[in-house]
């Protein structure tokens, strides 16, 4: 499903990240995983158009992508989160939603301001499958309310929830659990199961909670420094001595 | 001819001094804020008009006049700070955008209401036979002008590099939490430069009036034309504002000359889209610092 | 729009309808007819500035290419008054283009001055080729459709209200769609936006565009009213101006910018005697309103109304 080929990445005399390659199988759910400043949210920025790597090559389903903007590789079905989330606190839980189906509608300008028949459907379609999203990850009672108000966990849910608006088919997670405790944590980790069970999305996850990381996850890429060190699956990662060195430390990880 | 052009050459040099200025004043505000202040042209028509006001309506001796005017424009500057820009700390920047568009058109609604539409002027400092350099007529005053403009930026430049109270300024801007907890008083630091913003146009003000004279309205020229000397340098560096205050004078001063007159404004403002456009870091500014600004 | 807006606009229409039968002397419908010229003026900068964050203080540009270019059209040209408008449309939508593309990446202060420049050479372009240079020049024809002239201040009233009404029915449309949406969210983040499919570069020039054509219809009518046409009042105090306008009646709300026109056209009717006042007057209000009225006298009353809702 999504392919990245050696890709690296400088800022001046930063080297981000070198040579990094993996595959992700479709409806797989891969973490990346690695100490802070080893490259994973630049890798996410990369993947997602928002930034350009310096060499090295993205292929979404076969197709090239690395150098499409943003907007362009949303078009094509891939959608993500943020590490900070970044909703739009201006508008309502449902307008949030509303906002992902974007890339799905296309009434302009013109037809907009004249609110000409297709608009008013198109307009009906897209609050209808608002609602029904926003019901599907429990925050139907939220609906009007403006998205600031929400709490941590709820604004992330909704973020992820914008991000299935735009019906994906790659779903990418920048530190989802990020300030969640643990019973939102394990929520979370059902909800991303059922993205990939029930919807069929390919899910990359950036994560630091090894709990998370460990029970969902069909297979792991390792990150230090800007370079892979390991992948593999749930198993073989915790027991790789580079990663332990790096990062996991000796501490046991109860799945 | 090359005299024809040595003219030139001079005027664009006297009126891009007031342009370095104006610059400069930006930088010291932004160095310290990251607030553009697009009221600062008005705080040079306040030092020409006030200068008048001392020396010709009251008639106080040249220096005591001179004096008053930057006290007084200093206090302008301090009133701004404290009544419009402290109260609004946590506003986004469209928000102070507008307030520093607002408190220009109070200042000026001030000016054209105590001074009305028409120019004033004052004698030049000295009086005297202007010098003749390769067939180019040069004003005394405008020596004086260049000369002051020199000395400001001098200080300026030793003021930000080699004082406590300069460093610390400097590293509000950067970083004003971490400037706080060094025990920097970061609103004493913002009030500073203001107040140094303020009587540096003063400066300029007073010291182009006898040429070119000063009316109500000539702040937002001057503001647009400063930002476009302060970008063209790489906005908040000094050094740059600087030469591109006097390039901009220059250029200006050759387009009235060989081209066209009522163009002289135009100048400005295209090399300022230019620069806007096609290279936003400045003629000497860093891309990768300016990925790094807050806007 | 919503079912309470399209109430409000009936409101208006009738209001409007009303108002020259009422208030039929020349002077007052006159003040009245600019409000609504720069009513128009302010909706463009509302939908700008107030809802997809874009800073423009080159509004006046738009409004001179309006008029000078439908006033030229049609005097020297002959060309019929509905044409002349719609190619002033136009030529104005070029001139956003060609500022929108190269300003794509510029943000707060930068895009302000970006756009003050662009006024300021639009001002200094008629300044010096402008028919009559600084004079300006006049005889210019009446609007008219179909040999139907309107001129009065009565028929013009009608004319630009009307015309008012139209264009906040379509501004509150467009709010209220998925184009509002986007405009809204590029407003608060655009890096969310372009994850979610939105082409920020394309929003931005077309937002652009509609602001530049709201304020060329606006200056059309204008030139086609009094007829006589000079740059001063083409000027960056006209774009800010507007900007007052749009603050003191609230930047996040479109009624706002009918309101807030109103208001700031009127204004300097009341304070004729005081001449001398009124830029400081104006400069007042704007910090005034920037300072403790930072939504506007629109905004304020929502909110307001919104309370009351809510503890019921």
């Amino acid at each position: 499903m999504l392919q990245i080929v050696n890709i690296t990445k400088r800022f001046g005399g930063i080297t981000a990240l070198s040579d990094v390659s993996f595959h992700v199988e479709k409806e797989e759910i891969k973490a990346v995983i690695g100490p802070n400043g080893a490259g994973k949210t630049t890798l996410l920025n990369i993947i997602s158009g928002m930034e350009q790597p310096d060499r090295g090559e993205v292929m979404l389903a076969g197709e090239r992508i690395t150098g499409l903007p943003a907007h362009d590789i949303a078009k094509k079905g891939l959608a993500r989160t943020f590490q900070h989330v970044e909703l739009f606190g201006n508008m309502t839980v449902l307008e949030n939603i509303m906002v992902g189906m974007h890339r799905r509608t296309s009434s302009g300008f013109l037809s907009c301001g004249l609110r000409l028949p297709t608009v008013r459907e198109e307009e009906k379609g897209i609050r209808q499958k608002g609602i029904e999203l926003l019901e599907y990850i429990g925050l139907k009672h939220r609906a009007d309310e403006p998205a600031s108000v929400l709490s941590i966990g709820e604004e992330r849910i909704l973020e992820i929830g914008r991000a299935l608006a735009t019906e994906p088919r790659i779903l990418l997670l920048d530190e989802p659990a990020s300030g969640l405790n643990e019973a939102e944590t394990f929520q979370l980790s059902v909800f991303i199961k059922q993205l990939r069970d029930e919807k069929g999305i390919t899910i990359v996850l950036v994560e630091h909670d090894m709990s998370l990381v460990m029970n969902i996850s069909d297979s792991i890429v390792v990150l230090d420094f800007g370079e892979k060190i390991a992948e593999g699956t749930p198993e073989e990662i915790r027991q790789d001595k580079k990663v332990i060195e790096a990062y996991l430390g000796e501490e046991e990880y109860v799945s | 001819m090359f005299s024809v052009f040595l003219q030139f050459l001079f005027s664009g040099l006297t009126t891009g001094a007031v342009y370095a200025l104006v610059g400069l004043g930006f930088n010291i505000i932004y160095n310290t804020t990251s607030i553009i202040n697009l009221a600062q042209g008005e705080f040079v028509v306040a030092g020409g008009l006030l200068m008048w006001f001392f020396v010709e309506s009251i008639k106080l001796p040249f220096i005591i006049s001179a004096i008053l005017t930057v006290i007084s424009v200093g206090i302008i500057g301090y009133l701004i700070e404290r009544l419009t820009i402290r109260p609004v700390k946590k506003a986004d920047l469209l928000m102070m955008i507008m307030i520093t568009i607002a408190v220009s058109i109070v200042l000026k609604g001030a000016a054209m209401f105590a001074f009305g539409k028409e120019p004033y002027g004052y004698s030049p400092f000295t009086e005297g036979e202007p010098l003749v350099i390769g067939g180019a007529i040069i004003q005394q005053q405008a020596l004086w002008v260049m000369g002051i403009t020199f000395l400001c930026i001098v200080f300026i430049y030793l003021f930000f590099n080699k004082t406590i109270l300069g460093k610390a300024m400097r590293a509000c801007a950067i970083n004003p939490v971490a400037a706080g907890l060094m025990g920097i008083d970061v609103e004493k630091m913002i009030t500073t430069a203001f107040v140094l913003s303020a009587v540096i146009g003063a400066i300029g003000g007073i010291a182009i009036t006898p040429i070119s004279l000063m009316e109500y309205d000539k702040g937002a020229m001057l503001t647009v034309k400063g930002f476009c000397a302060s970008i063209m340098g790489g906005l908040g560096r000094g050094r740059g504002s600087v030469i591109g205050g006097f390039l901009l004078g220059i250029i200006e001063s050759l387009t009235a000359g060989y081209i066209h007159s009522g163009f002289k404004d135009a100048v400005a403002l295209i090399i300022l889209l230019a620069i806007l456009f096609f290279r936003p870091a400045g003629l000497f500014g860093s891309k990768e610092i300016m990925r790094m600004r807050r806007f | 729009m919503t079912r309470n807006q399209f109430i409000a606009i009936l409101i208006l229409l009738a209001l409007v309808f009303v108002f020259p039968n009422i208030f039929s002397g020349s002077y007052i419908l006159t003040v009245a007819i600019f409000s609504g010229i720069n009513a128009i003026v302010t909706m463009g900068l509302c939908i700008l500035m107030g809802y997809a964050g874009q800073v423009s203080l080159g509004q006046a540009g738009f409004y001179g290419i309006g008029a000078y270019v439908s006033a030229i059209m049609s005097l020297k040209y002959g060309i019929p008054v509905l044409f002349s408008i719609i190619i002033a449309s136009i030529i104005a939508s070029i001139a956003a283009l060609l500022l929108a593309i190269p300003a794509l990446r510029l943000k707060g202060h930068y895009l302000a001055v970006a756009t003050l420049g662009f006024g300021e050479i639009i001002y200094i372009i008629l300044n010096e080729w402008g028919p009559g240079g600084p004079s300006g020049f006049g005889n210019i024809p009446h609007f008219n459709i179909f040999s139907i002239e309107i001129k009065t201040p009565y028929q013009y009233f009608y004319l630009v209200w009307l015309i008012v009404i139209l264009l906040l029915g379509f501004s509150l449309n467009v709010i209220n769609s998925r184009i509002g949406r986007a405009l809204r969210a590029m407003h608060e983040s655009e890096t969310a936006s372009a994850s979610v499919g939105i082409n920020i570069p394309e929003l931005k020039i077309k937002v652009f565009i509609l602001g530049a054509i709201f304020a060329s219809i606006a200056g059309s009518l204008y030139a086609h009213f009094v007829t006589f046409l000079s740059p001063s009042g083409f000027s960056l105090f006209y774009s800010i101006l507007v900007l007052i306008m749009a603050v003191v009646g609230g930047i996040s709300n479109i009624w706002g910018a009918v309101v807030g026109a109103v208001i700031i056209t009127v204004l300097p009717e009341l304070l004729k005697n005081f001449r001398e006042f009124d830029v400081l007057a104006y400069g007042f209000i704007l910090t005034v309103s920037l300072m403790f009225m930072r939504k506007g006298i629109v905004g304020i009353i929502t909110e307001k109304l919104g309370e009351k809702r809510c503890s019921r």
